[in-house]
């Protein structure tokens, strides 16, 4: 069956982040072809990757994608999460797949699923490398065999291929893992026989949802795709898209924004025409897209060690005075300390942030010599195992406390700890240690479908 | 002499991806972002000035579209790796506020 035109519901800007319930409704009521979200994003850090864990609470993730999936089902329209968990590992598809069902359960629902896994084989990308296509991206050294077996976990950013081959083969409900953000609309539309330039840029726009709309909200946007055009046009009547919304969003967390790089392609919207259709939607037209050979972004976590923090304030203007020298004095000291526990200085590092002098920027913050008449200090221990970094901290937290220095008048401690323990253990500690692309044979390879009758 | 934090409607900092840090100066219209831009004074020499990377490695666009300027750098530290101050990179606007615009 042709279809003129495809619209695609995006519900909110990631899995769990809620969207008005009314707002999906009215989505349903204009008959779209599918609803979908994105579950996830690299932005709050290397953590969920390495540890498996989701960002997003399961009490969330499971409120926003019940009354997804009841939609997609009552319409018989297809529901699509890329990226699930966060991450997009296996274990954070397996807990979006655990919630699945039990929605499942608690509904009486039925329907072919398809979980497209992204999580990559060691041994596959070893090969891959000595086949020498790997290749680092931006600043990143060439990958080496040591950094994939160190790493905790890599999964890769699939296209829309996978997708649409789940959708050729009757799947309703998609999970997909780590993807590119707009993979689920791109897919869907290019399903339906819609032109890549348009697919992509409709996916584009979806991914983060109200984000395109005025006032931001976490809401869901309606993308309306034709060989022609995209029309993006928000499902609450409260929230309208204009030209600007539109093109401000095309700036959101990319390093371009007229030239985005995906899987197999540039979409290139530096001949877009950006034209209010109503008061509340927007369409735009001219976008192109450039094939470029097929690779695929690599992501990777890799354990570091573990952490443990300690907070503390001063108020004291002699202390605050002569901050860089009693900072310089605080290392020697738990050198020293540390030292005498037969722990090596290659064992653990000491990072001191001094908020009210430049925690936020380091080395970048422009006002080095402007000083707050209350200084905040974070000290963290980083250490191979948890122990040295609890024992690291603890003598640090000492150190700050007692250490004397010059005119010194707080003599029965330097520092306020607002927190009874004041060490605080952090765990495992994780680090992003691939910034690479992979060549695959074809799109597919990399992630396998399962299918599913739920 | 106006400065950008009198002027822009949008000032800030994102990770682009784990690695980069892009930064979006946005104006209200047109017409502003037309004056700044005939000023010539928001270029990627003042971003690589102003957080201390070559000027080779920043990824600068104009934006007529939104009236914006982007500009992408490597960002300090990874995001969250060890030593991390701002794992979102939601905080490295501030030191473009104060940048004087003749207009």
């Amino acid at each position: 069956m042709k279809i003129d035109a495809v619209r695609m519901i995006s519900a909110s800007g990631i899995l769990g982040y809620g969207f008005p319930e009314s707002s999906l409704k009215a989505g349903l009521a204009r008959q779209p072809h599918m609803i979908g979200v994105d579950g996830g994003s690299s932005d709050p850090g290397p953590y969920y990757l390495g540890s498996g864990k989701t960002f997003t609470n399961r009490l969330a993730i499971k409120r926003d994608m019940s009354l997804l999936l009841r939609g997609a089902i009552a319409n018989a329209i297809p529901m699509m999460i890329g990226t699930c968990g966060g991450a997009g590992g296996e274990p954070h598809l397996q807990t979006c797949a655990e919630i699945l069902r039990e929605i499942a359960r608690e509904h009486g629902l039925h329907f072919k699923l398809a979980l497209i896994h992204a999580e990559q084989d060691k041994g596959w990308l070893k090969a891959r490398l000595a086949a020498g296509r790997i290749h680092p991206l931006g600043a990143a050294a060439p990958l080496t065999a040591a950094v994939i077996d160190r790493a905790e976990r890599i999964v890769g950013m699939m296209g829309p291929e996978p997708h649409r081959a789940a959708l050729a083969a009757g799947a309703q409900v998609i999970l997909a893992g780590r993807g590119t953000d707009p993979a689920p609309w791109a897919a869907l539309a290019m399903h339906h026989g819609m032109p890549p330039a348009q697919s992509w840029f409709a996916g584009k726009m979806l991914e983060c949802a109200c984000n395109a709309a005025l006032p931001k909200k976490h809401d869901c946007l309606m993308a309306t795709v034709t060989p022609d055009y995209v029309e993006a046009e928000p499902l609450n009547p409260e929230l309208r898209c204009t030209p600007l919304s539109v093109a401000v969003q095309a700036l959101h967390e990319n390093s371009s924004p007229i030239i985005h790089k995906e899987p197999g392609g540039l979409l290139d919207t530096s001949g877009c025409e950006i034209k209010a259709h109503t008061e509340r939607a927007v369409r735009v037209a001219g976008m192109q897209w450039h094939p470029q050979p097929y690779t695929i972004k690599l992501e990777g976590a890799e354990k570091v060690g573990f952490s443990a923090i300690t907070f503390a304030g001063t108020r004291d203007p002699g202390l605050i005075g002569q901050l860089d020298s009693f900072m310089r004095s605080i290392r020697e000291s738990v050198a020293i300390k540390v030292a005498a526990f037969d722990i090596s200085p290659e064992q653990y590092r000491l990072v001191l942030r001094l908020y009210g002098k430049n925690g936020v920027m380091g080395d970048w913050e422009p006002l080095q010599n402007a000083l707050s008449h209350e200084i905040g200090i974070l000290a963290e221990a980083v250490a191979k195992t948890q122990d040295i970094a609890n024992a690291v901290v603890s003598v640090a937290r000492v150190t700050l406390l007692h250490t004397d220095f010059p005119g010194r008048l707080c003599k029965e401690g330097n520092m306020a700890f607002p927190f009874s323990p004041s060490d605080i253990e952090r765990g495992a500690l994780y680090e992003f240690s691939l910034r690479h692309v992979v060549e695959p044979d074809d799109p597919c390879q990399m992630f396998p479908i399962e299918y599913v009758n739920v | 002499m106006p400065k950008l934090k009198d002027i822009a409607k949008a000032c800030k900092s994102k990770n682009a991806g784990p690695f980069e840090l892009t930064l979006d100066i946005i104006f209200e219209d047109a017409a502003t972002f037309d004056k700044v831009r005939r000023t010539g004074v928001i270029n990627p020499g003042l971003i690589a000035a102003l957080y201390h990377v070559p000027v080779e490695a920043v990824v600068f666009t104009e934006y007529p579209p939104a009236n914006a300027y982007k500009a992408t750098i490597e960002r300090r530290i990874a995001s969250g790796a060890v030593g991390d101050t701002d794992v979102y990179g939601a905080q490295q606007h501030a030191p473009l506020l104060d940048v004087e615009i003749p207009i």
